[in-house]
């Protein structure tokens, strides 16, 4: 009917066996613009996109792009109508060069031979339009996760699309990357792209939206400009309830030393770290991308080899070889890579609960128990589920880490270590998952907690360790707390001493 | 509405239960010998060593591995227990001493197996080779190993050896108890035992698995130690039933009828899924077609073919049932 906008959905239904994932949802994006959709996990933003681009076709619905009714079938046709998605998981060809990567699936030819020589050339075009510092050359496999996903945002792009869909493509960014990223949007906005934008993070979305639609439940909330609606009222839409308290820091008293480290090192990843742990604190980790905080928390809970350094647990020098070992002394880990090291999703709900405690349950394996702790912690902590014999796959992340909670609260840990306990989890989860922290503290564990995100680290913690590249700039008191401050240690060379009150690094 | 979809459920969950359920059928219209008790025990005797060294693979292939190795090392357990056992008259016996006693031969057989299997596993667990790479190595191995052993058949073996795979108890033979009892204990290993469990969690994500505190290592080690210990219960048994131990034809390509039953059975190539019944009805199926067929004298070669779809179509279907729930 009109031209105004470049695509509009209406009545968008999808059904999968015995969910049905979308109501009748509505999308309505203009070109040039950024439209950001919002909701929690499982509202059906990833699944509406996975609609429009042909991965799964809608069951009933209106779908029209570009002035024409369309329903594509697969990522090709919409790629060629002018539809590219930059994906939350990325899928790149490690052993093949960048050039390679970017043109996959559309490789230049002279005749039946491959054009080497163009592939190149336009791979240089294009980083040097957008301003990337990446070789064509280089083997993908060797590039950070940063750099790659900057690679697939310039594949996304290279493809003149009219719209393009970028599902959480800062999740594995750095600041100065995501600068880069902003800057690369607000060059598509230029040339009337549009560009839908998904994300969790709240202070990137009101930078650079100009509309948001938000969905609860598989369902349409609303549409608005951005510059009309503020956090909590985004919240309380998400929500459909009021969420009172993001940080529910409760203080509480804090203890004699549980946990002590001193000069900690591990390869190149971690270089000379010591700090002190006491009953009832919750010590935030904080710093970029490859500060080293996930790497120091995996060599206190033995996945990786310790070079240097010793670890005391109540003034008792421990010898920790395997996480079989740090379990065994009272400490567990909430790992941040909840796919690749936490779940193992074909197994149950109740499987994946008990799975760091099984010789609790005896021989042969006592499984009423196992049901019961598990029913017990599913309740606990208010997972979602139709069973505790579902697949732990079938749940959405919030919920999957609700499970992985459980499993390492069972093993009756003192010290808990949690690795970014909330990415990628929904605004209620959230809530709730800080809430237990606050709780476990108050029952007297030692707890760490490496976040990414500045306010929760800030919010929940008593005090900061800041880090970079492996070495440990600063330990900040709560009294201290200020995200400048907290960013000029997590860019500083200059290693702290536990023992002399932090200075201002820049003076 | 919700009748259909159970029984679309029901289906997809047993549908190697019901193509066994339609061979035995086919087989016996034609043949109605097929079903008769002699027939069924022939069937299930001639199965029961294929049977349970894939309760034995199952494990393997469950932890994202396999186990090429299984034949040969029933050809070296065989080889090394028969010739303790073989009859004092005989002139043209290994050893200068008498026949040991059958008991203490066949523990120390199965101890010798797990040894086997707990060696190579250790190979792959603490080097990180790919298991097919391993034990296809430790096949060559175990096999020459078996004829530098002995190069000429074990024979005139002590009936109390051979009890466990000829010997009958009240007509019912003990090849197929000891199959039974090989059932009862690897269910009993996956799914009452932290073993067990912790094989499954190897199989989906090892990674995972580490981090739950699991010694992946040493579970590794328990798999292909199990393996062989099931394959040193079937050397004993193929020794026992035909009366002697051919250290270069015993157990020849067992490993891949026992790779083919726990396939048809379900078992997951990408790790993290089993049923034991699954492998049963997998041996069960083979049976039907290596005796069935025979009977009904079709061709060895499109037996063959038969067998052929029959893996492919089983694990196409399988793919397909995992990629739905994804």
């Amino acid at each position: 009917m009109s031209q105004e906008y470049i695509l509009e959905m209406t009545d968008i239904v999808k059904e999968f066996p015995g969910v049905r994932a979308l109501k009748g949802v509505q999308l309505k994006v203009r070109p040039g613009r950024v439209h950001t959709l919002m909701g929690e996990n499982g509202a059906g933003k990833s699944t509406l996109m996975k609609c429009l681009i042909g991965i799964h076709p809608p069951t009933s619905g209106r779908i029209v792009y570009d002035g024409r009714e369309v329903c594509f079938k697969n990522t090709h046709e919409a790629l060629n109508a002018g539809i590219s998605m930059i994906h939350q998981e990325l899928s790149p060809v490690p052993e093949r060069s960048v050039a390679e990567n970017l043109w996959l699936g559309r490789v230049p030819v002279k005749g039946i031979r491959v054009d080497h020589k163009k592939m190149r050339e336009d791979s240089f075009k294009l980083f040097k339009s957008l301003g990337l510092d990446v070789n064509p050359d280089e083997k993908m496999g060797n590039l950070t996760v940063a750099k790659m996903q900057m690679v697939e945002i310039a594949k996304a792009v290279s493809y003149d699309s009219k719209i393009v869909i970028m599902d959480e493509p800062t999740s594995s960014l750095t600041e100065t990357e995501v600068e880069h990223l902003f800057r690369i949007i607000e060059d598509l906005k230029k040339k009337n792209v549009a560009v839908i934008y998904i994300s969790h993070k709240m202070d990137e979305i009101f930078r650079i939206s100009d509309d948001i639609t938000v969905f609860r439940d598989g369902e349409y909330v609303c549409t608005d400009a951005a510059k009309n609606l503020t956090v909590d009222k985004l919240i309380t839409l998400m929500v459909g309830r009021e969420v009172t308290e993001m940080f529910p820091k409760v203080e509480c008293p804090i203890g004699e030393t549980i946990l002590k480290v001193e000069n900690l090192s591990a390869g190149r990843a971690v270089k000379n770290v010591s700090f002190e742990l006491h009953r009832g604190e919750i010590l935030g980790m904080a710093g970029l991308v490859g500060a080293g905080r996930t790497e120091t928390a995996e060599t206190i809970f033995g996945l990786r080899t310790k070079t240097g350094g010793k670890i005391y647990k109540d003034g008792v020098e421990l010898n920790i070889r395997s996480p079989e070992d740090a379990i065994k002394n009272g400490i567990a880990l909430l790992t941040e890579d909840r796919r690749g090291k936490g779940i193992v999703g074909l197994l149950s709900i109740t499987d994946n609960t008990t799975i760091a405690s099984l010789k609790d349950y005896g021989f042969p394996l006592n499984h009423n128990k196992m049901r019961a702790d598990t029913e017990d912690y599913v309740a606990k902590l208010n997972t979602k589920t139709p069973s505790i014999a579902t697949q732990i796959q079938n749940l959405s992340g919030g919920n999957q880490q609700k499970v992985l909670v459980g499993r390492s609260l069972l093993t009756n840990p003192d010290i808990l270590i949690v690795d970014e306990p909330t990415r990628g989890i929904d605004v209620g989860a959230k809530a709730e998952i800080h809430a237990l922290i606050s709780k476990l503290a108050g029952e007297g564990k030692g707890i760490i907690m490496i976040s990414s995100e500045m306010p929760e680290v800030m919010g929940m913690s008593d005090r900061i360790v800041v880090m970079h590249e492996g070495v440990m700039t600063a330990i900040l008191d709560r009294k201290d707390f200020s995200s400048e401050l907290i960013l000029e240690y997590a860019t500083s060379d200059i290693p702290c001493d536990p023992d002399v009150p932090p200075t201002d690094p820049g003076r | 509405m919700q009748k259909t979809f159970d029984r679309k459920k029901f289906i997809s969950q047993n549908s190697i239960w019901l193509v066994l359920i339609a061979l035995i059928v086919i087989v016996s219209l034609f043949q109605p010998k097929f079903l008769s008790v002699t027939n069924m025990i022939t069937l299930l005797s001639g199965e029961a060593v294929r049977g349970i060294m894939a309760f034995g693979m199952m494990f393997c292939i469950c932890s994202r591995g396999i186990d090429l190795s299984v034949g040969a090392s029933a050809a070296l357990v065989a080889a090394v227990s028969a010739s303790l056992v073989q009859n004092a008259d005989y002139a043209n016996r290994l050893l200068s001493f008498g026949p040991l006693p059958a008991p203490l031969v066949i523990l120390a057989a199965l101890l010798f197996g797990a040894l086997i299997g707990a060696a190579y596993g250790a190979l792959i667990a603490y080097t990180k080779i790919p298991p097919f790479i391993a034990t296809l190595g430790t096949q060559l191995i175990c096999r020459a190993c078996a004829k530098l052993y002995t190069d000429r058949p074990v024979s005139k073996l002590s009936e109390a050896y051979r009890f466990l795979g000829k010997g009958k108890i009240g007509g019912f033979p003990m090849i197929i108890i000891v199959f039974i009892i090989m059932y009862a204990l690897a269910a009993f290993l996956l799914t009452q035992t932290r073993f067990g469990k912790n094989v499954f969690a190897i199989g989906g994500n090892d990674q995972a698995a580490r981090v739950a505190g699991i010694n992946v290592e040493r579970t590794i080690v328990g798999v292909y130690a199990w393996s062989a210990f099931c394959a040193a219960v079937g050397a004993i048994l193929l020794a026992g039933r035909a009366g002697s131990a051919d250290p270069a034809n015993t157990g020849l390509s067992y490993e891949l009828d026992a790779v083919a039953a726990a396939t048809i059975g379900g078992t997951s190539h990408t790790g993290g899924i089993c049923r034991v019944s699954g492998v049963l009805c997998g041996i069960l199926i083979l049976g039907v077609i290596n005796n069935g067929l025979v009977m009904l004298k079709v061709d060895d070669n499109m037996t063959n073919i038969v067998k052929g779809i029959i893996i492919i179509g089983s694990v196409v279907l399988d793919m397909r049932k995992n990629a739905r729930k994804k």
